[in-house]
């Protein structure tokens, strides 16, 4: 079932345990090699967790929760819907999804960057970090349910609100002291964290933003042109410590 | 702004003695101390002492002695002057009260009510001095079942990944920005030189620190600081953290000013930003998800390493461990109500969770009932402060238990509950840099491995007393325990007979 021609294999994934998969996939890597396709993916977890190479891996099916979690370097490629859990903690690399992803997507990651062609589930970007020049990216082509980007500490999310009437969620950006959403059209004042501060984009958001999503329409074919030419808010942390004042001593 | 609150030490200097040296300036990070410039004498800010006795015990000529402010309030149990002065500072501030350290309610210590048996004529007592004897422990899940060669000799089974401990202490977890690097190394080379472990905590571990790999556990918990590949695998263990002792069920906020250059480099977050440590685990909100997350770092670090989670001691610790146990944890550690912390909530810490004996004993027996105790070592922590304490733990079911203020008082804590002001005049639980210099690492290491092997020499001598010479002989063994001052509900939570039974 395999086809390995140099530095490049092919997986079909039906029926095969996720253990015996991850093992196989660390495996393929250490022998060298460097693009991997999984064909028929059926929910198997993890995929792509311990590779720690700046391998490419298409996966054709629905890959199971966990996808890229704690992910050091390789691109993962999606055609179908990922599930939870999408690039948990993630610390490099790339998850491009050619569908929609689940809950806690790109929880508390610390680098990396994920595009989602649709919509993402709950709590979307939860606590992403950074640090220097080390800054996650979470672009999602649709919308977020609740709790996008709580407790976010840095990093950028972006909410192109593509085919979306008007954003589902509430408490956006809840407990938020680090980093930028950038959001199309605009939301209730009632649907934000109250940490959240709301403010047109300047030009150095500008560039960020463009860059952001020319990627995105490269990767899903949209033109960029048509999503640069709508309104987009900037939502920011309006202090560092949210709960600097919660205390007495 | 404590306009009610009066000093809780009085600070008496001895005029003979003092030379006006201002050593007792210079040490005081409170501001206790001052020079006062104008009449060139050295003064006192009551107010403003917190009881570390640093000056005291730096101070040349021992002029300086601390005392407790006499200030009497008028008699009444029910309300102590810590409830009063608790109501003030809230109603000058509107916040919450922060504490740190471990609960100082005065709960019921049940080590202090267990009592450890001796062998006397009917069987020999034996003698470590003359004897071998055995501390060696190992953490991670064991095999229902050991199936041998035929010919006896080769282990046929495979077995999950154990951990060695020479000595069944290890180090708790206390994060790298709520106590310095130099604490941090400290820890390190003691579990080193010990043949134990150490912990690094959630703040992730420092780029110094990872050649002491082989006897860290690397903590993930909620705010996920820190945490990376390198990092998972570079430590022995990786323990999940879902709560602590002495905050369960909260998150942590650690305050920006602790949140150093070095801290926001080891943690990856900007200086000077608040370091949230949500109260969840946002992708954990039931035992269905923790399997999740179990098996995702049992992936990330190809299933080499033990996985450990840490819980608090509450209500139905049971229930949950065991639900643990399922979801795959190799380790289970539970943090019992006199656990200590950086910095929570007062009313957190003096009033929630259960005493770490209680749950211990009733984990360990419902994870027998179910016939699974063999598939997770138990550790424990909160509120051991001798060895004493820790023979006790191992008898009532414990493979091994953690030690955290009783390291840090090792190290020089005098246990005075500032660790949330950042100021810890012995430079312990602080990043300021001008005071984590007070912390000499090779010393720190010193100080820690000769308290664990004065404890290592006393549960010899305890074991030998007994009458078994390895640990394993105790461990979970509760008839070697009995109870004195209990009710009866106790001693059977306990699992042990009263004394005289």
């Amino acid at each position: 079932m395999e086809k390995t021609r140099t530095r490049k294999t092919t997986i079909d994934a039906t029926g095969i345990y996720y253990r015996d998969l991850n093992a196989k996939l660390r495996s393929l890597v250490s022998q060298g090699i460097e693009d991997i396709e999984i064909l028929n993916a059926y929910g198997q977890r993890y995929i792509g967790t311990d590779l720690n190479k700046p391998v490419t891996i298409e996966i054709t099916g629905t890959p199971g929760n966990d996808l890229g979690s704690f992910m050091d370097g390789p691109t993962i490629i999606v055609h179908g819907n990922a599930q939870d859990g999408t690039g948990n903690t993630m610390n490099a690399g790339k998850i491009i999804v050619h569908g929609r992803a689940g809950d806690t997507t790109m929880l508390s990651a610390r680098g990396g960057e994920i595009y989602i062609r649709d919509s993402v589930g709950y709590r979307a970007g939860i606590h992403i970090k950074e640090y220097g020049d080390k800054i996650p990216v979470l672009v999602i082509g649709g919308t977020a349910q609740d709790f996008v980007g709580e407790y976010m500490a840095g990093g950028v999310l972006v909410l192109l609100g593509i085919n979306v009437e008007n954003h589902p969620a509430s408490y956006i950006g809840t407990g938020m002291h680090g980093g930028v959403i950038y959001l199309r059209g605009r939301v209730e004042e009632h649907q934000l964290g109250k940490e959240v501060g709301v403010a047109e984009l300047s030009e150095t958001d500008r560039v960020t933003f463009t860059r952001l999503v020319q990627e995105y329409c490269r990767h899903f074919g949209n033109n960029a042109e048509d999503i640069l030419k709508q309104d987009f808010i900037k939502l920011y942390p309006k202090t560092l410590r949210p709960y600097g004042r919660l205390y007495t001593y | 702004m404590k306009t009610l609150v009066p000093p809780q030490f009085r600070v008496v200097r001895d005029p003979e003695r003092c030379i006006q040296c201002q050593v007792c300036v210079n040490q005081c990070s409170f501001n206790a101390q001052y020079f006062d410039a104008e009449d060139k004498v050295v003064r006192t800010r009551e107010e403003n002492c917190v009881g570390c006795h640093r000056c005291a015990a730096l101070c040349p000529t021992r002029a300086l002695t601390i005392t407790r402010n006499p200030m009497d309030y008028k008699a009444n149990l029910n309300w102590k002057s810590g409830d009063i002065e608790d109501i003030w500072r809230q109603a000058e501030s509107g916040g919450m009260l922060l504490t740190g350290m471990g609960n100082d309610k005065g709960y019921r210590i049940y080590w202090d009510h267990l009592l450890l048996n001796a062998s006397q004529v009917t069987n020999p007592s034996i003698d470590p001095l003359r004897e071998p004897m055995e501390l060696t422990t190992y953490i991670g899940r064991k095999p229902d079942r050991v199936h041998v060669s035929a010919d006896g000799v080769k282990l046929e089974t495979t077995l999950a990944p154990q951990v060695k401990l020479e000595i069944p202490v290890m180090f708790a977890a206390m994060s790298y920005g709520a106590v310095s690097l130099n604490v941090h190394e400290s820890l390190a080379r003691a579990a080193t030189e010990m043949g134990t472990l150490w912990n690094t905590g959630e703040g992730g571990l420092h780029e110094t620190l990872y050649k002491y790999g082989q006897n860290t556990i690397v903590q993930v918990a909620s705010g996920r600081f820190g945490v990376h590949s390198k990092y998972l695998h570079a430590g022995r263990v990786v323990e999940i953290k879902i709560g602590q002792g002495a905050k369960p069920g909260i998150g942590g906020h650690l305050p920006g000013e602790k949140v150093s250059a070095d801290v926001a480099l080891t943690r990856m977050i900007p200086r000077g930003s608040d370091a949230l440590s949500p109260a969840p685990q946002h992708d954990i909100y039931s035992i269905e998800d923790l399997t999740q997350l179990i098996y995702a770092l049992k992936e990330a670090t190809n299933y080499t390493k033990p996985i450990s989670v840490k819980i608090a001691a509450v209500h139905n610790s049971a229930a949950i461990a065991s639900g643990m146990v399922r979801a795959g944890a190799d380790i289970i550690v539970l943090d019992g109500l006199r656990g200590a912390t950086g910095a929570a909530p007062k009313v957190i810490r003096d009033n929630v969770g259960i005493p770490i004996e209680l749950a211990l004993a009733s984990v360990d027996s419902r994870l027998r009932q179910e016939g699974i105790r063999n598939q997770a070592s138990l550790v424990i922590s909160g509120g051991i402060r001798n060895s004493g304490d820790v023979a006790k733990a191992i008898a009532l079911g414990a493979d091994a238990v953690y030690i955290g203020t009783a390291a840090l008082v090792a190290l020089g804590c005098h246990v005075c509950q500032q660790c949330h002001t950042g100021k810890c005049a012995w430079g312990i639980c602080t990043t300021d840099l001008g005071l984590t210099r007070r912390i000499n690492p090779d010393i720190g290491a010193q100080r820690l491995s000769n308290l664990l092997r004065g404890w290592g020499l006393e549960i010899k001598d305890m074991l030998g007393g007994m009458g078994v010479n390895a640990l394993e002989s105790l461990r979970g063994n509760r008839l070697h325990l009995r109870g004195v001052g209990l009710s009866d509900t106790e001693l059977e939570i306990l699992g042990v007979r009263m004394a005289g039974s």
